[in-house]
């Protein structure tokens, strides 16, 4: 009993003809001949040729190759996608296919009404076979979900191909016209040409007419389709917050609520995510490596992280970094770590600004504060990594503080003209 | 416009009113200020706010920079029309330049951060009420750098398009932190003096036309 089911099953999977499709990587126009050749195992261009053969009879061929054009569905899309079609091959084709159609005029001396009734009929189909295959089949099917009425319309919005809709659209058109326009000529009863141009300025007329009535809704359509594709664009940005959020902030949240006792980790916690936020909001990303200010920017983080304190930042102008401007972020750095640790507050102030001359650096604290003639000696912070640091770089740097109402480091950078110049050419 | 100074030891109640989308934040405004001004209204959505603040005509506005139908912009485009004598002080979680400009060159006299302390809230409510401006140090930054000196711009009118040494310098110690009592006895001059110069600083930030006050947002994208 459970034997037959998958027996079956094999029975059917099994790989017997490869189902007939329209190639897509080996095709010269459509891909109908090599799709064909494909299904019946037999090289591609003995089908090209049968069917440039079969031109001879009536366009036969033509109107069959339209046909299967307009029926077959084009085979799925494969990783190594080559589409590119090289029309040098269509060549020799082309010639085969002149070589039958003067042989055929010059072995029955005319071509009968029927002939020509069968090639225009061809021509036709065509036409329509160009205008309808446009497109991939599975795009046509998104634009027939978002406008149910009109799918054929959603092509021109879309601008990536825009271009080459047009072209198809209105080559599709001129031979679906010439087509129809040559079987009439054909057909009429009294065959004179007048009567055939008269029908031609009347069509045309009338094709007018098609467009004034239609065009509002057409245009209205095109709107429709635009806001559309722009919704599709918000929903996508909307993802992009939905992701932050439930990466950063979410997680955050959860974190603060587990440490909801102790201030320190609160404080630390919400203050990063905040810097991480702002950071995503409003900042243009600059590499510390590269940009001063920048690099100011990630050393107040990274103090705000380490001691759970606020660092307001504000940068005036900018400039590229090199070891000097390297050596005073670092001691800018140092600054920093000192107020937050002997200074006893919550917020320090830095204030940074580069000059065509000179690169200034202030770092301000209310804090506890301390005597500078009596406290420098144990310092080593102090006289090591900020003073010295800043003479060794061609800079000064300047400590003010008074025991109860805070410190101020200065910190000043004098920088050559020459590469002073290079900084603002470089920004506009 | 300073004619009137209150004396900060005996602060008259202020009115005041606050225009927040969070009821949240409003409550929290409220709570912090209480005993310190007098809290008149609130209004969290633009119809709101214009009516209310026509009807109750307070001495300041608290204004939130971001909310629904325009944000605090639309509010004081309307009633800085209809009642010039109300007083502007926008409040917000936005550091961008954008925001912050639009808002001072919009008719707000000053601008600080909802992070601000209660004590200094307070304190810049009055300072606003009494015609002066207030800049926290971040917009002290923009505009330093939004009036950077630059010798390949061309000035158009050099008395509203570039600042004085001493606009600068106030400028510089406002952005590191300072107090304007600190940075009155850091350049030796009478706090009066400092508020006089922030309050053209204020001026020229709202009648100049620089390049880059317009475009200065665009420009910080593009570094």
């Amino acid at each position: 009993m459970t034997i037959e089911p998958t027996r079956k099953e094999a029975v059917i999977t099994a790989p017997t003809v490869p189902r007939l499709y329209r190639a897509r990587d080996r095709r010269m126009v459509a891909g109908v001949a090599a799709g064909v050749a494909d299904h019946l195992g037999i090289p591609a261009s003995r089908v090209r040729v049968a069917f440039v053969l079969l031109l001879g009879f009536s366009g036969l061929g033509l109107l069959l190759y339209a046909a299967l054009w307009a029926v077959l569905p084009q085979q799925a899309r494969t990783s190594g996608d080559s589409t590119r079609r090289d029309l040098g091959q269509v060549l020799p084709f082309l010639l085969i296919g002149g070589g039958v159609l003067i042989t055929q005029a010059l072995l029955f001396n005319s071509v009968g009404a029927a002939a020509t009734g069968g090639w225009l009929i061809a021509l036709v189909a065509v036409g329509a076979g160009v205008i309808w295959h446009q497109s991939d089949p599975e795009r046509r099917r998104q634009w027939s979900e978002t406008l149910p009425q009109m799918p054929w319309l959603a092509a021109v919005v879309d601008e990536s191909d825009r271009r080459a809709f047009l072209l198809r659209f209105i080559g599709g058109g001129v031979l679906v016209a010439t087509g129809i326009i040559g079987v009439v000529a054909v057909y009429a009863p009294s065959g004179d040409i007048g009567a055939v141009v008269n029908g031609v300025i009347f069509a045309l007329v009338g094709l007018f007419g098609v467009a004034v009535v239609a065009g509002p809704a057409l245009w209205r359509t095109f709107n429709q389709l635009r806001a559309e594709r722009e919704g599709r664009i918000r929903e996508t940005e909307r993802a992009e917050v939905a992701a932050m959020v439930h990466d950063q902030v979410l997680h955050t949240l959860a974190l603060i609520q587990r440490n909801a006792g102790d201030v320190k980790v609160v404080q630390r916690l919400a203050r990063g995510q905040e810097r991480s936020l702002r950071n995503w909001l409003y900042k243009p990303t600059a590499s510390p490596t590269e940009r001063f200010a920048a690099a100011l920017e990630q050393a107040a983080a990274e103090v705000e992280d380490t001691f759970a304190i606020t660092v307001e930042t504000v940068v005036v102008g900018d400039r590229d970094t090199d070891e000097r401007v390297g050596a005073l972020v670092a001691a800018a750095r140092e600054a920093m770590v000192n107020a937050a640790r002997h200074a006893k507050v919550q917020t320090v102030s830095l204030y940074a600004e580069a000059e065509p001359e000179q690169l200034s650096v202030f770092v301000r604290d209310r804090g506890a504060g301390f005597d500078p003639s009596t406290v420098e000696v144990t310092r080593h912070g102090v006289r090591g990594s900020i003073i010295g640091r800043m003479t060794r770089h061609g800079g000064r740097a300047e400590i003010r503080s008074e025991p109860g109402t805070g410190t101020e480091v200065r910190l000043f950078l004098p920088i050559a003209r020459v590469s002073a110049a290079a900084a603002p050419g470089r920004q506009s | 416009m300073t004619d009137n100074p209150t004396p900060t030891d005996a602060p008259q109640a202020l009115r005041v009113f606050v225009v927040d989308d969070h009821a949240m934040f409003r409550a929290g405004v409220r709570a912090e200020l209480a005993g310190r001004v007098d809290v008149i209204g609130e209004a969290s959505t633009v119809a709101e706010a214009v009516s209310r603040i026509g009807a109750l005509e307070p001495d300041v506005v608290l204004l939130d920079v971001h909310m629904p139908d325009g944000g605090g912009r639309a509010v004081l485009e309307v009633v800085r029309r209809t009642h010039p004598q109300v007083r502007f002080l926008a409040l917000s979680v936005s550091d961008a330049a954008e925001d912050v400009i639009g808002l001072i060159r919009a008719g707000a006299r000053g601008y600080v951060t909802k992070t601000i302390s209660s004590d200094e809230l307070a304190a810049a409510i009055r300072r606003v009420a009494e015609g002066d401006a207030v800049f926290s140090p971040r917009l002290a930054g923009f505009v330093l750098d939004a009036f950077a000196s630059r010798s390949d711009a061309a000035v158009a009118d050099p008395e509203l398009d570039q600042l004085t040494n001493r606009e600068r310098e106030v400028l510089r110690l406002l952005a590191r932190g300072y107090a304007y009592k600190e940075i009155a006895k850091e350049l030796f001059i009478s706090i009066k003096t400092v508020e006089t110069h922030v309050s053209n600083v204020l001026r020229k930030l709202q009648m100049s036309n620089r390049y880059e006050l317009s475009r200065w947002a665009a420009d910080r994208r593009l570094v």
